[in-house]
């Protein structure tokens, strides 16, 4: 029961994690936080309902939306967020939060208040046996793809050249600039990315908690929480603050069910006046 | 200062829409009195925001949770405790005063985007209590059985606030007051120091000046009058509603403001004015109006940094003596 529940924890520690991850990612760089990241969660869970019901495939879609979500992303940046930069950070965090509100209207304008199903693929519609009893083979899914991502992602900001070029622009910008990278391109590619990995999250989430207009605001707060407690900027940190909430979640669940939604933002304010930088941040708050 | 040639016109200005606000509800249907203390309400709502963000440079994004817990004070307070008009609205401000130095003493502490993400964090755990405490709060329900009271203390003539009229004057006069509160705070030597501190707040601490006290200070005054606000609406819905909590109402301030004009006193009366009545036109022919808000808002972030005030202001036109000296310190 026990470690069913600590598997439970931690297939949403690994939904929060792709979304934490994209919006840790973005400020590290950005600087800002992208509000937005909620929506478009929401825009890959829609998207996703949509290729997977008209294509019968939900692989397909799985490919696809987050694709969709990358582009709708990069609109956003190029055309708009791009022409804040010179202004202050509140600004921008204003205009991606502009975006909060008219992408929350435009799903309800588009497909409907009401809440979207998308079956699971016939392939992971089953369960497996874990210490005698069920798990459902889909929740797996998401648990090995939160750590597959984690690892993907510190390679390729360890390993290859443009991550590594975006951990320069993250940590001295004009030297970055200075040097000859393309910073604005890195602002770009690494804002789009973010917003990939979160319509990731929104097409693996579909099938789960199925597609609802509420959906980004509720789990964007919840990955604030993430990234405070593992710190901004630091993908491990955001890795360690999924696998946090999460259990802190599925575990508050048998303790206080009434007010597990409480615990997570309580447990943020602790962890923040114990250690306001993070677990993993390394100070200048 | 400005130009005194413009001070006749600007004084003229400003008594002829006094005398509006005064006669309005006499000559129009009721259905105008409703919008107009929506207006008021929200006005001294955005008003409490912009004094954290416009004048001292904390962009919070809960600020709702002080409104609902103005509002949830007033409401149990008259169920419960008293139905004294007076002493409802004195917990009222208590409450959401003392919640937001509670709040506030953690908040203050950090900057920018940390503050940002503890305002959002605080805000979904009042909210949460809110929603599940329902015994208290009677959560989804919201706070029903609200005796509205009808009068202030016994001396006076009776106040009804169940006749929209009376109920309009009402808020009329606690909105005026408390944007002249907040008026003469900001004109302050306090309000100069959030200044300051919101321009440059390396500066202001190496010059002696108790960055912390000075923010938190003003993030308890904010909650005050939010709190206010949220009490207000009381006769308006007839219940305290939980969406008084809610995320989206700290949303409301944010776009009044940035509508209107942070870098103005009265930049947050014109937003939330704009806001309500874009909002009651747009409802009237699109079921989504916050898709078209939403789009007005992005383009008056992009456009215009200084809203609609700050655009009226830049054509010379109508150059308020406030503005004038904003811009100088901008």
């Amino acid at each position: 029961m026990i470690f069913i529940q600590f598997l439970n924890g931690l297939s949403t520690a690994m939904l929060l994690f792709l979304l934490a991850s994209g919006l840790t990612l973005i400020f590290g760089v950005l600087r800002v936080i992208n509000f937005a990241h909620g929506s478009l969660y929401m825009l890959g869970a829609y998207f996703t309902y949509s290729i997977a019901t008209l294509s019968g495939n939900y692989w397909l879609s799985l490919v696809v939306a987050p694709l969709c979500v990358a582009v709708a992303a990069a609109i956003i940046e190029l055309l708009f967020l791009r022409r804040l930069y010179a202004r202050e950070h509140e600004f921008q965090l204003l205009l991606l939060f502009g975006f909060v509100l008219v992408l929350d209207d435009v799903v309800k304008a588009c497909w409907g208040t009401a809440l979207k199903l998308v079956p699971k693929p016939a392939a992971l519609d089953g369960s497996v046996q874990i210490l005698g009893r069920t798990f459902p083979e889909y929740t797996v899914l998401i648990i090995v793809l939160g750590p597959l991502v984690a690892l993907g992602l510190w390679y390729a900001l360890a390993r290859t050249r443009i991550g590594k070029q975006i951990v320069a622009a993250s940590l001295d910008r004009d030297a970055a600039n200075a040097l000859g990278m393309n910073v604005p391109f890195l602002y770009t590619t690494v804002f789009v990315f973010g917003a990939w990995l979160g319509g990731l999250g929104g097409a693996v989430a579909a099938p789960l908690r199925a597609a609802s207009p509420g959906m980004g605001m509720e789990i964007v707060i919840m990955s604030f929480a993430v990234v405070i407690i593992g710190g901004l900027g630091s993908i491990w940190g955001a890795f360690l603050g999924s696998i946090l909430i999460g259990e802190v979640l599925a575990f508050g669940t048998l303790v206080v069910p009434k007010f597990v939604v409480v615990l997570p933002f309580a447990f943020m304010i602790l962890v923040f006046l114990w250690r306001p930088q993070g677990l993993f941040g390394k100070g200048g708050v | 200062m400005s130009d005194p040639k413009h001070q006749p016109a600007q004084k003229l200005v400003f008594v002829a829409i006094a005398i509006l606000l005064v006669i309005y509800p006499l000559v129009l249907p009721r259905f105008y009195s409703a919008l107009a203390i929506e207006i008021l309400i929200m006005s001294l709502f955005a008003l409490s925001f912009n004094l954290m963000f416009g004048y001292a440079g904390m962009l919070s994004f809960g600020q709702a949770m002080f409104f609902g817990i103005g509002a949830y004070t007033a409401g149990l307070f008259l169920k419960y405790i008293s139905s004294s008009l007076a002493l409802a609205m004195f917990a009222c401000v208590t409450a959401s005063f003392l919640a937001a130095v509670l709040i506030g003493f953690v908040c203050v502490r950090f900057t920018r985007t940390y503050f940002i993400m503890l305002t959002v964090a605080f805000s979904e755990l009042i909210y949460a209590i809110g929603h599940k405490w329902a015994s208290l709060t009677g959560g989804d329900d919201g706070l029903v059985g609200i005796p509205i009271p009808r009068y202030a203390i016994a001396h006076l003539p009776t106040i009804d606030l169940e006749n929209i009229q009376t109920y309009y004057y009402f808020t009329l006069i606690v909105v005026a007051l408390g944007a002249l509160v907040l008026r003469i705070i900001v004109n302050s030597r306090f309000g100069h120091v959030l200044r300051a501190i919101r321009d440059n707040r390396e500066r202001a601490e190496f010059l002696g000046l108790n960055v912390r006290r000075h923010l938190l200070l003003s993030f308890a005054i904010a909650g005050l009058f939010a709190g206010l606000a949220g009490a207000l609406l009381i006769p308006f819905e007839g219940m305290v509603s939980l969406e008084t909590l809610h995320f989206s109402r700290s949303a409301d301030p944010i776009i009044m403001s940035i509508l209107g004009g942070t870098r103005f006193f009265l930049g947050p009366v014109v937003g939330s004015a704009l806001f309500i009545l874009i909002k009651d036109t747009i409802q009237n022919f699109a079921e989504f109006w916050m898709l078209w808000m939403g789009a007005i808002f992005v383009g008056t972030v992009l456009f215009l940094p200084g809203g609609v005030v700050g655009f009226v202001g830049s054509l010379g036109l109508f150059r308020s003596r406030h503005a004038t000296t904003e811009e100088k310190e901008g």
